[in-house]
């Protein structure tokens, strides 16, 4: 064999056998499980049966669950976007010279612990929480806002605080692409602040935009710590299904059928996307 | 030169933007010294009292032990399996290259919970009882993608001339490998497992479904928090922050080319297509 070829042999096959073991034959597991059934006593029978998928389909809890939990992740989406393009905007054509410091000060609430975050919203949002004790001390209310902590407003301003930073690194990456001399020609042409926005930047900031939005949209979709932290029974998502299936409700099959309900979800919205961003590109 | 003149607002905008990123994070330092605990506006009578309680706290001590033990795993695993990844991604074409693009990348942009359960069911399948060699597992699995993208970038950014050069020289691809590529890639693989230990130590969705009798740190500050607000967590929340931005700063100053490349989105886009 040639050395190039025994080289690439070499580097390929130990990612390969891994992808095969943890993450092919795992997510062939999956599948198989969301056919099995659990029987009287609580054990797996091995009967490949459309019956949990019957079972989603025919119950609307599901769809609700399913639903709310798109709304929750388009809603995070959205106020991501609403926060996160103005600074990387700012970050891009204003920040002037401490940009770089700037640009780091997005950063680092990325690498403070998750649950740390979540938790301080929980601080935040409470009875006796920040927002409330502010508000009945300043007789701005006479009773604490109880609707604020486990609800979806929560568990949806949460989820933005920890996914701006993805929204903002791709804007900026892609407003940095665009050539200032468009922008210079496009107001020397006479058009305006906002028309050279409407007209030349924003259409060419979008493939950031959409890098951005679909990873928060398909990574708030799938979360389930936020709501079991923060969310109350009106904020369930559909990964706490899963969880719980997974847990305290076990029936491992229906579970898997659920997961497997969100993997083509996550397939379909990732292969929109793409499209969205090619077209967009080519366009 | 300015798209927009006056950028009075734009300025109020960011400004707001970090004011929403940064006050949870300053709200949680003031609390942690607080004497009442998470009650309370404004907070008053200092104490250290949150610190002294946690440094006592044995079960969160064996839960940092335990953590920092899976990450050191999941650094070592995601880089083995993430650095021929990489290579083989920048420089060979083979037959499967997109699918095989397209699985070692997943993990990134699917759900921590269906990692978490679909190894949860390989585990159970092959009858091994869940440990926090489970744990480790569970993490390199999903982080050996974000080791990929981040030495893909490492790798795109390295002159080939170099390669090409040592083994006009007749060297052999082992040596090249050992004298011209490690030493060449040294900053990214530091970036790269840095990042891995961090996210890491902060993994909760799959290690959710993986975990045996023993916590990790963040399983371990869940199980507390589920039980109710203390202000040690607080305490340890603080301490958290300070050892990520401590860790961010050091790793700045090892990888000082790598302005850009701190999140792994940018490159999904790309990569997965």
């Amino acid at each position: 064999m040639q050395p190039a070829r025994r080289n690439a042999l070499l580097a390929t096959l130990p990612p390969f056998v891994w992808i095969a073991l943890f993450l092919f034959l795992p997510y062939c597991l999956l599948f198989c499980y969301s056919f099995w059934s659990l029987s009287e006593f609580q054990q797996i029978l091995h009967h490949p049966a459309l019956a949990n998928y019957a079972h989603l389909f025919s119950n609307p809890l599901y769809l609700t669950v399913i639903l709310r939990s798109l709304r929750i992740a388009f809603s995070v989406v959205g106020l991501s976007l609403l926060i996160g393009y103005p600074l990387a905007f700012f970050l891009v054509f204003h920040a002037g010279r401490r940009r770089y410091l700037l640009y780091q000060a997005v950063i680092i609430p990325l690498w403070v612990s998750y649950l740390v975050r979540a938790y301080a919203w929980k601080v935040i949002f409470g009875n006796e929480g920040v927002f409330n004790t502010l508000l009945l001390w300043s007789h701005a209310a006479s009773h604490p806002l109880s609707f604020l902590l486990y609800s979806p407003f929560a568990v949806i301003v949460t989820l933005t605080h920890i996914y701006v930073p993805f929204v903002v690194l791709p804007v900026v990456a892609s407003l940095e692409k665009i050539p200032r001399e468009l922008i210079e020609s496009s107001s020397d042409l006479g058009a305006r602040p906002g028309q050279t926005f409407l007209r030349v930047i924003l259409p060419l900031s979008l493939p950031g935009v959409i890098s951005g939005a679909t990873f928060a949209l398909l990574l708030s979709f799938g979360d389930f710590l936020a709501p079991l932290l923060l969310g109350g029974p009106s904020s369930v998502m559909i990964a706490n299904i899963v969880a719980n299936l997974f847990g305290a409700d076990y029936n491992w099959p229906l579970g898997a059928a659920v997961a497997v309900v969100i993997m083509v979800m996550v397939v379909v919205i990732l292969t929109v996307t793409q499209r969205l961003e090619k077209r967009w590109r080519t366009a | 030169m300015n798209p927009v003149r006056r950028p009075t607002m734009l300025i109020g905008l960011a400004a707001f933007s970090y004011a929403f990123l940064y006050f949870p994070i300053v709200i949680l330092v003031l609390y942690s010294f607080n004497r009442d605990g998470v009650g309370g506006f404004p907070p008053r009578h200092l104490t250290f009292e949150w610190y002294r309680a946690l440094f006592a706290d044995a079960s969160m001590w064996s839960a940092i032990g335990n953590s920092v033990i899976v990450a050191l795993a999941a650094v070592v695993i995601s880089i083995l399996i993430g650095f021929p990844a990489a290579y083989a991604l920048d420089r060979y074409s083979f037959p499967g290259k997109a699918a095989f693009r397209r699985f070692i990348l997943l993990p990134l942009i699917v759900p921590g919970v269906i990692t978490g359960i679909s190894l949860l069911l390989l585990v159970v399948s092959a009858g091994i009882h869940l440990s926090l060699v489970t744990v480790a597992l569970g993490h390199a699995t999903a982080l050996t993608a974000v080791a990929t993208t981040e030495i893909f970038a490492g790798f795109s950014r390295l002159d080939r001339s170099y390669e090409e050069a040592s083994a006009d020289l007749g060297a052999s691809g082992l040596q090249t490998l050992r004298r011209i590529i490690l030493p060449l890639m040294r900053t990214s693989l530091l970036g790269t497992a840095l990042l891995v230990f961090t996210l890491s130590m902060d993994e909760i969705a799959v290690t959710f479904f993986l975990i045996g009798r023993e916590n990790t740190l963040p399983l371990e500050i869940w199980s507390r928090l589920r039980r109710g607000a203390t202000p040690e967590m607080n305490a340890i929340s603080t301490l958290i922050f300070v050892f990520s931005v401590v860790t961010i700063f050091i790793s700045q100053r090892l990888i000082t080319d790598r302005e850009t490349d701190l999140s792994p989105t940018p490159e999904i886009s790309g990569a997965a297509q």
